[in-house]
């Protein structure tokens, strides 16, 4: 992923791209972040709601785990 | 460290000049040898006096018109010993489908020449033909969509109850359509035995990704270079003119497993369909370098340098791990030439263009 959220999967030759926010997200999670600390981070720099937070996430990891962007049960373990 | 040609002294030919909406791989296959540093001469063989790549500046410095091939050997061998009586040639790389068994087969005559070449034998060869691969791929491990040849037309409904629509109606040598209803299969039946005869190929619609890669094979099983791209821009007739290059395990583990039971020597291209069923599938082998190798160049490995190596008999590493993400556009510009270049190749069928 490239700083203006252009994002190549080698794996598959797919491109796609995403936005502020979701480079936000993506970057964190490939530092090893978890849920809850992305959800700190993200609420504090854009003054979000949990309950917002929570629904924006999850859809954004459904769509990423049906791209194979990310591996989502290792996620949602913690991992 | 890429390839180094600079301190080569010699003549390579190369066939297949024309580019265009149906590109030949001879101008991209001489593109990477110069970039090699290659300093000698090039002999572009062409059939067509309107081939594009004759009418290149700072290219090839003469072009040679050749019989087709279905002219046979006698034909070709008498015209190739006419060019070695103006000029010699060291090392020839055939780059189109319908001639590459003509190279193969007289191999040892252009051997006595004083040419050399980098080429499968023809065991191997006929193994790759699209008639063959559902058969002898298979009982390998490595699978085939299913594939039934159709001499017949009559054998169309039967197939058609085989096989649902939509499938693939494709010629021996060249050329495929996918049909949507029997009636359509016989059209494409009959347009495509017309022009390249028969058995035909009717095979099943594997829904996935396609990837190609390009390979020079070592003849012992291994591969000195592979680079494999997903196609991004792909015209109405098919042809990749995008791609990007791809890194995939599973994809690299597939083209090895394919070169290793072939032992594939010299350059070939592997059509590979990602099913999504999650099964690689092998669709075609083409026994030559595709019109895309520069792509392999750009990405580290100059696969048509190390290819004249080869054939030179010289020892060449394996090539280095190819970069991905590396990405080619095909580009399609006019060239502007005065018709007297036409007429030259049309009348004396060479042209002479820089006497070295």
């Amino acid at each position: 992923m490239n700083d203006n959220g252009f994002i190549f999967d080698p794996n598959t030759g797919y491109s796609y791209t995403t936005n502020e926010t979701g480079m936000f997200i993506m970057r964190r999670i490939a530092q090893g972040e978890t849920r809850e600390q992305i959800m700190n981070e993200l609420c504090e720099e854009y003054d979000c709601s949990a309950d917002h937070f929570n629904s924006d996430f999850d859809h954004f990891m459904l769509m990423l785990d049906a791209l194979d962007l990310i591996d989502f049960e290792a996620l949602n373990n913690g991992n | 460290m890429g390839i180094d040609l600079s301190s080569l002294d010699i003549t390579i030919a190369v066939t297949g000049l024309k580019t265009g909406d149906n590109p030949q791989p001879g101008v991209p296959v001489i593109r990477s040898i110069k970039n090699a540093g290659f300093k000698g001469k090039i002999v572009g063989l062409v059939y067509d006096s309107l081939e594009s790549g004759i009418y290149l500046d700072d290219f090839a410095d003469e072009i040679y018109q050749m019989p087709y091939p279905s002219a046979g050997a006698e034909a070709f061998i008498s015209r190739m010993d006419y060019i070695l009586s103006r000029c010699k040639i060291d090392v020839i790389i055939p780059t189109l489908d319908a001639e590459v068994i003509l190279y193969i087969r007289l191999q040892n005559e252009l051997s006595k020449r004083g040419i050399h070449s980098y080429l499968p034998t023809e065991e191997c060869f006929i193994l790759r033909d699209k008639t063959k691969l559902g058969s002898y791929f298979p009982p390998k491990g490595i699978q085939v969509p299913q594939s039934i040849l159709v001499s017949d037309p009559a054998q169309i409904a039967k197939v058609g109850e085989e096989i649902s629509y939509p499938l693939m109606v494709k010629g021996r040598y060249y050329e495929a359509f996918k049909a949507y209803s029997a009636l359509e299969a016989l059209e494409y039946f009959h347009d495509i035995a017309g022009r390249w005869g028969t058995p035909l190929i009717f095979q099943k619609v594997v829904p996935g990704d396609e990837y190609n890669i390009v390979i020079v094979g070592d003849g012992e099983g291994g591969m000195i270079g592979n680079v494999p791209q997903k196609k991004l821009v792909i015209t109405d007739k098919g042809k990749g003119f995008g791609g990007v290059v791809v890194q995939n395990a599973e994809l690299d583990e597939f083209a090895d497993k394919v070169i290793r039971e072939m032992k594939w020597r010299g350059p070939c291209e592997l059509e590979v369909m990602k099913g999504f069923d999650g099964v690689y599938y092998l669709i075609e082998i083409n026994p030559r370098f595709p019109a895309w190798v520069r792509l392999a160049e750009g990405a580290g490995q100059n696969q048509p340098a190390a290819v004249v190596l080869k054939a030179l008999g010289k020892e060449v590493d394996k090539l280095p791990p190819y970069r991905p993400g590396t990405l080619f556009v095909r580009h399609a510009e006019d060239i502007i030439a005065d018709i007297s270049t036409m007429g030259q190749v049309s009348a004396k069928s060479e042209l002479i263009k820089k006497e070295r």
